[in-house]
């Protein structure tokens, strides 16, 4: 019932979105292709009351944006929602309390692996997954790995969004050692990065304790080679053959980085970027955003272009991203209401508006919403619309477990890769080591 | 009563007084509603998050469940980690360099401190600005300073001075990032080691460096014989604390390396940490935290015994 008034509340007029100019604007002219499919039947509870969790955002209109369609949808079922703003770092924890004392909110946001976690704790979500999914072209590959549960059809998450790390490179540099673009094979991408160390503007990619970046490279190394840290079954494979050779390959490769990247954080790279320290990197958006945004920097950003992560040897880019992922809570009164809401929130009316809003900080996790207008924009963002289209993720090629997010946390992979770059051990002791941590986090 | 009714010009008067003031005249009562507030304090602010603490150390407990008691086990895997036995060398050897310096270079600036200088008081105050200033605002501070880009001492001795061609590797391999930590530590520790002995200075008595001078004694005899055995007692105790501050350092630590390089930096309260928040096994975290217990004991015991000397050198009596 909730979706026949919200359609009446969209006759009435776009309610609640004074605050929305410039992305209800561009959401306007997006043309979302969606299937005539019958919406679940979620009578919402009487008197029902929602309370939100979600991270804050990265940009002012994300929150105005959100906020508004938590308005609309108040408008039409009469169903209170209110929203809190939660800090990156507090997410994780305020998720673990909500789920072990089964109180507080009804709904959280989370990151990546949360409703894996806490599986046991949630109602799940397949009716409306399997609607959205028929309704808006299908759930991208990401969007499935995240929001189904290991082993089963079932749906314990609802992805909202992701967000990446490309090659992020200055096109200067680029053309002056005589390449177009990165190339996709390692022996050429190892070359590309020895000529801009000899032209003296070296590549960087962290190699630090940065959650991040370092172990968006370490994946990516290990990954491109034909590694994985886990197998389907969850149990560890890192001490391979693939990742000897990853290793070895990086051996050769960190020599053309700039100086340091052993000791990089997540910021590290913006600011070496920022500064013409570095001219090939790895970053998610934020970083053209902000040269674009500062005058000062304003040149770099003409100057850079985005790709994908070289393939190595295989026939996709090994990348993941960092995944918005919506949960409802066993412990809430009111389920359908809080599924109503998610869906709500996931249909075109809503959900592009705050897909423009973002500018492309976040990429959308149903196929039909790759239309949106905010891929059409700055044609440097277009290429984050695929971010949730690829077959990777954090702990691949295992279940998402709570191991798979220690393993990420504890810098297993990254610091396997950085003990080998610094000479500080072998490739082959360094799987080994590596093995014997994931051994550790993967016991149970 | 009959006792009372033989002398009627005196009343004892507790006989008649209720039995709630006659209960707080009860000594041993009196004694227990007075410390209730500062146990009951204790208790739930020292005694509990430390039993807590040393519960989580035997249980498998992670952020996401309640765990189960699991005996030793979280101890034995530590005994075979090498990450933890790092972090135990790093520990120690953090601890004993930086109390070192910050020892000799505080009682130095305690020493010329302690001299008839101008602007007395400001500089003593200006002195104190490290240890005021926050620990974390010190370590970005530190951490610009270290960093492997945009670090002013790279710039200084690459771009102005041309000294070098290549920036300075502070915290990009092992030993040297352990060093800048224990610079860093050092420069934070400094006032608080110079104004402790610089008020334990203040209390030898000028009669006794008068003496030695009529007895045609040099600077260092001075030093060597009056200042520094005059100085053991509050250098003992300033030495606890600065042993235990140093040993139980994070922000530092946390703020500028987060244990890096490949955990070369680890000090047992960052591994702690890193284990039990971001990584989320909160029963080997607090098994890392609680495996600091026996070192922080053996620094205590140290002092104490450290101070008990010292009184029988002064010719007190021993106790």
């Amino acid at each position: 019932m909730a979706f026949i008034t919200r359609r009446r509340a969209l006759q009435l007029g776009a309610a609640g979105a004074a605050a929305l100019t410039a992305a209800q604007r561009a959401a306007a002219q997006s043309r979302i292709p969606a299937a005539d499919v019958p919406a679940p039947n979620l009578p919402i509870e009487s008197g029902a009351t929602l309370r939100m969790l979600r991270p804050v955002r990265f940009v002012q209109p994300d929150e105005e944006v959100f906020r508004a369609n938590a308005a609309k949808f108040t408008q039409a079922t009469g169903v209170q929602v209110r929203i809190d703003f939660v800090g990156w770092e507090d997410i994780n924890q305020q998720t673990a309390v909500t789920a072990n004392t089964g109180a507080g909110p009804d709904l959280i946001m989370g990151f990546s692996d949360a409703p894996h976690i806490y599986a046991d704790k949630l109602i799940e979500v397949t009716d409306i997954a399997e609607y959205l999914g028929r309704k808006y072209g299908g759930w991208l590959p990401l969007a499935r790995k995240y929001g189904i549960r290991h082993g089963t059809q079932n749906w314990i998450g609802l992805p909202f969004g992701a967000s990446s790390g490309p090659l992020v490179y200055r096109k200067s540099a680029m053309t002056e050692v005589g390449f177009q673009r990165a190339p996709d094979d390692h022996a050429g991408f190892l070359d590309l990065c020895r000529k801009l160390k000899a032209a003296n503007k070296p590549a960087g990619f962290a190699l630090g304790n940065a959650v991040g970046d370092g172990n968006g490279f370490a994946n990516w190394l290990v990954w491109s080679h034909g590694g994985y840290l886990v197998d389907e079954e969850g149990k560890v494979a890192i001490n391979s053959r693939e990742t000897v050779a990853a290793l070895n390959y990086l051996r050769e490769l960190y020599p053309t980085f700039v100086p340091g990247t052993i000791a990089w954080g997540d910021i590290s790279n913006n600011r070496a970027y920022s500064a013409s320290e570095c001219w090939l990197t790895a970053n998610g958006v934020s970083l053209y955003f902000s040269l674009k945004n500062d005058p000062a920097t304003r040149p770099i950003a003409e100057d850079s272009e985005h790709q994908l992560l070289p393939k190595g040897v295989l026939t996709q880019h090994p990348m993941s991203g960092l995944t918005l992922n919506a949960m409802v809570f066993r412990h809430s009164r009111f389920p359908n209401a809080a599924k109503a809401f998610l869906a709500f929130m996931m249909e075109s009316e809503q959900y592009d508006p705050w897909l423009v809003a973002n500018l492309g900080y976040w990429a959308q996790p149903l196929a039909a919403y790759k239309d949106s207008a905010v891929w059409t924009g700055d044609p440097k963002v277009a290429i984050f619309r695929d971010s949730m289209n690829n077959e990777f993720w954090n702990g691949y090629k295992g279940p998402i477990s709570e191991a798979s997010g220690q393993a990420n946390a504890e810098y297993v992979m990254v610091q396997m890769c950085a003990a080998v770059a610094s000479g500080q051990a072998t490739p082959e002791a360094a799987a080994r080591e590596a093995e014997r941590r994931a051994r550790r986090i993967f016991r149970r | 009563m009959s006792a009372t009714t033989s002398a009627p010009a005196w009343v004892r008067r507790p006989a008649q007084q209720n039995w709630l003031v006659r209960l707080f005249d009860w000594k041993p009562f009196l004694i227990v509603i007075c410390l209730l507030p500062a146990i009951g304090l204790l208790m739930t602010f020292l005694t509990y998050p430390l039993g807590l603490g040393i519960w989580l150390a035997f249980t498998d407990t992670t952020i996401g469940r309640s765990g189960v008691w699991v005996g030793l086990e979280n101890f034995e895997y530590l005994l075979e980690d090498p990450l933890w036995w790092n972090a135990v060398f790093y520990s120690v050897f953090y601890t004993a360099i930086a109390t070192f310096g910050k020892f000799a270079l505080g009682l130095w600036l305690a020493l010329l401190l302690n001299n008839h200088l101008p602007f007395k008081s400001f500089l003593r105050a200006v002195i104190l600005l490290p240890w005021i200033v926050p620990t974390v605002l010190s370590a970005i501070a530190f951490w610009w300073l270290y960093d492997p880009q945009f670090s002013i001492f790279s710039y200084l001795f690459v771009d102005v001075l041309g000294w070098r061609t290549t920036n300075i590797d502070f915290i990009g391999s092992a030993w040297p990032a352990r060093f800048s930590l224990i610079g860093a530590n050092i420069w934070r520790g400094i006032p608080f080691v110079a104004i402790s002995l610089l008020a334990g200075l203040q209390t030898i008595s000028p009669s006794l460096y008068e003496a030695a001078l009529l007895d045609g004694s040099t600077g260092w005899q001075r030093f060597r014989y009056i200042t520094f055995p005059m100085l053991l007692p509050i250098l003992a105790i300033v030495m606890t604390f600065s042993i235990i501050f140093t040993f139980t350092d994070f922000q530092l630590v946390y703020a500028i390396t987060r244990g890096g390089p490949v955990n070369s930096t680890h000090l047992l309260a960052t591994l702690a940490f890193q284990r039990g928040i971001p990584g989320g096994q909160l029963g080997e975290g607090a098994a890392i935290a609680v495996s600091m217990i026996p070192f922080l004991v053996f620094a205590t015991l140290f002092s104490y015994f450290a101070l008990a000397r010292r009184k029988w050198q002064q010719g007190e009596a021993n106790d």
